[in-house]
């Protein structure tokens, strides 16, 4: 029993070693990167970060534990299968047919899976839908979650803990700095990601849409509207900077 | 663990960044780092929860410091020596040893879309006992464990409603330890922004968690 007892603290006694000499190699020179003109902090990598991960690629496939080719497969996944432009059609196609909105909201895996939409980190879907009574926004206090099959990889902000601290005890000063203003006599609803549910925001369809094809609607939709930081504007107002 | 990483009402963070045209990868190694997470994940080995859980382990100075992905690639190399995937001097040397087995086969480049589409479903069709039912008021518990757990700090001992219940689903707190999945009813329970942050919180304002059994007592 004792033993059992102690297994948890003697594995957390292991990572833990692994943590501190894996985060000494990693963390000590922080250089900024030469071509780097941002002051982002994600900017600010040791300049050999790409020789380490290169060696550590090298020695996994040497290993046979990965494929090179599979890994730029997995590359072109996040960077081109993936992305807002499908949780946006997702959206539009929500806005033009009530019946598949009710089944979104009723049973999100199913009806994004319809679309085609689904992968890791979209198994478990729950769209919650803004009226206006209730502004919906999404974090993950804890780490990054996020619906990656809908909305891509998550910007560098949604996983910075000022987004990721603030979110939650003062929504409202995190909508002004995105623009958005949102009446006290509306209810702000923050979802914090704390297990495998991911969250979609289905956002208030524009007035003055009601003539827009699903393609226009879907392009009007942008990636913060779905996260709950932004909300849809009209095609007049969007296209005033 | 009360971690760095668990941030939930912290202040004084600073303004939020948004970045116009943000690339997906701000370094062609970024990309990388995320793929080779995942071609890992594929042999069945590790999972999110003890992805997150070694990422938690970085001391919080470096975790502070440190970029994203330089997160996600140091807590690869944890995950990967704790499986005996690979051995510490390999990593240091950046050459198999002599004589290490070589595992196959790896996820290669035809099974990638049936990987993705597939994802890693993290809900279980086992027997489990719902302890709570939606409309129950309950109390988040006042647990503090060295290990990984997804009970936000800012959460533990405030009350809220189950607002859904969700299913049975892998627990974490087990899973990222190895202890196995111990799978649970999994709810999501409103809090109002008041009971969390007092008279700071919205009057109309509320959080929802994701919540498993074991983090719930009736209230």
């Amino acid at each position: 029993m004792a033993e059992n007892e102690n297994q948890p603290l003697d594995r957390r006694g292991f990572l833990k070693t692994a943590a501190a000499s894996t985060a000494a190699a990693t963390a000590p020179t922080t250089a900024q990167s030469k071509d780097d003109d941002h002051d982002h902090d994600h900017q600010n990598v040791p300049s050999d970060q790409a020789l380490r991960v290169k060696a550590l690629e090298s020695l996994l496939v040497e290993k046979g534990l990965v494929d090179r080719p599979a890994l730029d497969a997995l590359v072109d996944t996040f960077e081109h299968k993936i992305g807002p432009r499908n949780g946006a059609r997702v959206v539009a196609k929500a806005w033009s047919d009530p019946a598949y909105k009710q089944r979104l909201l009723t049973n999100a895996n199913k009806a994004i899976a319809e679309l085609g939409y689904t992968g890791q980190q979209g198994e478990h879907m729950v769209v919650v839908e803004n009226s206006p009574t209730v502004h919906h926004m999404v974090v993950c206090t804890l780490c990054s979650c996020y619906p990656w099959p809908t909305l891509g990889l998550p910007p560098v902000w949604y996983k910075s803990a000022g987004y990721r601290s603030r979110v939650v005890i003062d929504p409202r000063s995190v909508l002004k700095e995105f623009g958005v203003e949102i009446p006290d006599n509306v209810e702000v609803r923050v979802w914090d990601s704390t297990a495998e549910i991911r969250y979609l925001v289905l956002p208030e369809r524009p007035a003055g849409t009601e003539s827009m094809s699903e393609e226009a609607l879907a392009a009007i939709v942008t990636r913060d509207s779905m996260i709950g930081t932004g909300k849809v504007l009209p095609p007049v107002q969007g296209a005033t900077p | 663990m009360n971690g760095v990483h668990d941030v939930g009402g912290m202040q004084d963070f600073g303004p939020i960044r948004p970045e116009a045209n943000e690339p997906v990868f701000h370094a062609p190694w970024e990309g990388r780092v995320l793929a080779m997470n995942l071609a890992i994940a594929a042999w069945g080995k590790i999972f999110a929860d003890n992805r997150r859980y070694v990422r938690e382990l970085i001391p919080a100075a470096e975790q502070l410091a440190m970029s994203y992905y330089q997160k996600w690639y140091a807590g690869l190399i944890m995950n990967i020596v704790e499986a005996s995937m690979v051995t510490r001097a390999e990593v240091e040397s950046g050459m198999p040893e002599r004589g290490s087995p070589k595992l196959t086969p790896p996820l290669s480049a035809a099974r990638v879309p049936a990987f993705w589409s597939n994802g890693s479903p993290k809900n279980r069709n086992v027997p489990a006992t719902a302890r709570f039912r939606v409309g129950q008021r309950v109390r988040a518990r006042n647990i503090n464990p060295l290990t990984h757990t997804r009970l936000p700090r800012y959460a533990r001992d405030k009350f809220g409603i189950v607002e859904s219940a969700r299913g049975v689903f892998v627990f974490p707190d087990s899973n990222a330890q190895g202890l196995g999945e111990k799978p649970q009813h999994l709810y999501s329970v409103c809090f109002m922004a008041r009971e969390l942050w007092g008279d700071q919180g919205g009057a109309k304002d509320t959080v929802y968690i994701d919540m498993w059994d074991d983090y719930l007592e009736p209230a």
